[in-house]
């Protein structure tokens, strides 16, 4: 099969997930006939009906809160929320509602609904549409929290995701809808990696470069060009953001005694401050440098013609890495 | 010269003294309304009758059981009983409720063993009972949050061809918030069969309706497209009968249907509140003459439907009631301090799993007996 765009394959994804499950639908703003904004589920509601692929009215809180009593009613709802900026209107039904269902109802009231966000910037947006909010959603218990970075796992974590009895979060990379990758589409569900767990996207033994959805491109192209400067670094996609996959992330660690946590959020409290808090309590003495972040820095997502200099790129990666390694 | 820049409204442009659907009034005289036509046999009306002195006389022991430091805090629905059974007793056993955290009476209906309700407010759980067994979802905190869960689940019960509906309970201050209009957006949109039962109680804990709405609250249907009624809150024959019919009305497919039940919280929003602050005392005096209960007592007796023995057997049960509620409260055991990690995610979670071990080796209990089920997976 040709390569496929990320848009694509979640496009596949979720029709498979459709196909799998009659219980699961689509709801969202622009979801129906447009096929989303930016076209992830073109064709859907074409095939499945209004019914199960459903234009909503243009209220997020709407969305999330009437997801929530479809699940109760044994529905298995994907959300899509446009951009990253609008999905505050639906946090407190994220949050108060969604994250504690099952918690408050003793089990008896499971919440399979996942909420699918293209994130990140990098595409020239106005403002509200280049945001990293998965911080703000790690941080609450009850949720779970994914992002992926290619078209393969795009095609698979989708469809994981929905099979969850848990709410998840799916966090998409917005700028990279259109990068394009080889996509397995045989294997069963079952035997692929699990959808929270980590996965080493490239082996070195100098530095390990942990990052997720858009950044991890980056850091691929990053350790190509440190590979011709004789460091190798390891690149860990992160993929799950809560729960976090430890194992796979300290292992790593504690073979290069090096990390550096890559996001483009802003690093202040960002997952990287998790990371490597955790990183460092674990291989602590396995590590020749402490962890160092690079991300977004402490303002308001600047305007598109500045975003070159927030976002983090190669040569600050680049740099992080020299620093870590001048320990 | 300055603008005139107050912020009080000029009063509203529509008399709020509106049409109420009233079938019993306050002295217990039975009237007649077109819309509403009630058949109802004395066995109903004396059921209905104890039903609203139970949950009054369980409302009361609450209170009570607060005061004396066995309840964190207490909501109570003095007042507001005829609106709850009413409206409970018009729903099928199919139809979903979907609560505020006062809804005491209609969780009454439902079949919930009102101590049941006293674990959320002692502390023991978030809500001791499972909301598919009775149809009747757990008490939700946030105002207005749940009117968009009853409107989603309405949209189940569409998908699923069920021939049932759903009440969303909610109040006159949860009207401003932005989930019950989206929830009215929704539910008009999409036709779903939900009935929005507003209890205008008249007070958001100390913020009266006027600061809520320049309209009466039952008209901001007709700008979302679907139908609104106002009946007396306090009489539990309206309460019956209107919302039986607006619940036939979403069955047969016709859409939601906002009832705003009249009445007024005549307590404190909680036991932690003082309405002396902020409303005089004759107010109350005067909503005492509408009591949803004695007008029901004064048709009974009026009418020669019940005898000063029935009414000495109601009182014996709700005693006993209370005896038992209060037993069972003092006797509800603590939860164990690994209950804190269960349910949290119905698949799991290594870092739950990982926290709660090391809480168990923190307690320093080897088996977990004592401080719950402890199952550690450590990394």
């Amino acid at each position: 099969m040709a390569p496929i765009a990320i848009s694509r394959a979640l496009n596949m994804g979720l029709r498979k997930a459709l196909e799998a499950d009659p219980k699961v639908l689509i709801m969202g703003e622009d979801v129906g006939k447009l096929g989303g904004v930016f076209r992830v589920t073109d064709g859907l509601q074409k095939d499945f009906g209004e019914d199960r692929v459903m234009d909503t009215p243009l209220a997020e809180s709407g969305i999330i809160g009437t997801a929530i009593g479809l699940a109760m009613r044994g529905y298995r709802p994907i959300c899509e929320i446009q951009f990253d900026g609008f999905v505050f209107p639906a946090y407190d039904q994220i949050v108060s509602q969604l994250a504690k269902m099952h918690y408050r109802s003793q089990g008896q009231t499971p919440m399979p609904i996942v909420i699918r966000i293209p994130f990140g910037g990098g595409i020239g947006a106005v403002e509200h549409h280049s945001e990293s909010p998965e911080a703000l959603f790690a941080h609450v218990a009850g949720l779970k929290v994914v992002a992926c970075s290619n078209a393969a796992d795009a095609y698979t974590m989708i469809q994981q995701a929905v099979t969850s009895n848990d709410p998840i979060v799916f966090f998409e990379p917005k700028r990279r809808y259109w990068e394009k990758a080889d996509v397995d589409t045989t294997t069963p569900l079952a035997d692929a990696l699990p959808l929270h767990q980590a996965r080493v996207v490239r082996t070195g033994r100098h530095v390990t470069l942990l990052a997720y959805g858009p950044m991890v491109k980056t850091c691929l192209d990053a350790a190509k060009v440190a590979a011709d400067e004789g460091h190798e670094l390891e690149v860990v996609d992160v993929r799950s953001l809560s729960p976090i996959d430890w194992p796979t992330i300290s292992e790593s660690v504690r073979h290069t005694g090096r990390c550096v946590v890559v996001h483009e959020a802003q690093t202040f409290l960002g997952l990287g401050a998790e990371l490597a808090a955790r990183v460092t309590e674990t291989c602590f003495y396995d590590m020749q440098a402490p962890v160092l972040r690079v991300g977004g820095f402490a303002t308001p997502y600047p305007p598109s013609r500045l975003e070159e200099h927030f976002l983090p790129d190669l040569d600050r990666v680049l740099d992080a890495v020299d620093r870590s390694l001048s320990y | 010269m300055t603008a005139d820049r107050s912020t009080t409204p000029p009063p509203p442009a529509v008399d709020p003294a509106c049409d109420v659907v009233q079938l019993l009034t306050p002295e217990g005289l039975r009237i007649e309304h077109p819309d509403y036509p009630l058949e109802i046999s004395p066995e109903e009306l004396r059921s209905l009758y104890r039903d609203l002195a139970l949950v009054r006389r369980f409302d009361t022991e609450a209170t009570a059981l607060q005061r004396q430091g066995e309840l964190g805090i207490w909501a109570s629905l003095l007042g507001q009983e005829a609106a709850q059974i009413g409206s409970g007793r018009a729903m099928q056993p199919d139809d979903m409720a979907f609560p505020t955290y006062r809804e005491h009476g209609v969780a009454w209906c439902r079949g919930i063993e009102p101590e049941r309700l006293l674990e959320l407010f002692r502390g023991v759980n978030f809500g001791g009972w499972d909301p598919h067994d009775y149809n009747f979802g757990l008490y939700t905190i946030v105002i207005g949050a749940q009117t968009l869960h009853a409107t989603g689940y309405a949209m189940g019960l569409q998908r699923d061809g069920a021939e049932s509906a759903v009440v969303a309970y909610f109040g006159d201050g949860a009207s401003s918030e932005g989930d019950v209009n989206e929830a009215f957006i929704f539910a008009a949109s999409y036709n779903a069969p939900v009935v929005f039962f507003l209890q205008n109680n008249q007070w958001a804990i100390s913020v009266p309706e006027e600061r809520q709405s320049r309209i009466p609250l039952f008209r901001r249907a007709h700008g979302f497209g679907f139908p609104g009624v106002r009946i007396d809150g306090n009489d539990v024959l309206a309460c019956l009968a209107v919302t039986r019919k607006a619940l036939q009305h979403a069955r047969e497919g016709q859409g939601p249907f906002l009832i705003e039940a009249y009445t007024y919280r005549m307590g404190a929003h909680t036991t932690s509140d003082d309405p002396t602050r902020y409303r005089l005392a004759s107010e109350l005096e005067n909503w005492k003459l509408r009591d949803p209960i004695e007008r029901v007592k004064a048709y009974l007796s009026r009418n020669g439907l019940a005898d000063a023995a029935f009414y000495e057997s109601i009182e014996a049960e709700a005693n006993e009631l209370a005896a038992r509620v209060r037993t069972a409260c003092l006797s509800m055991p603590d939860p164990k301090p690994l209950d804190i990690f269960n349910n949290v995610y119905a698949g799991g979670s290594p870092l739950v799993d990982q926290e709660r071990a090391f809480v168990a080796s923190y307690l320093g209990d080897g088996d977990g007996a004592e401080v719950g089920d402890a199952t550690p997976v450590l990394h």
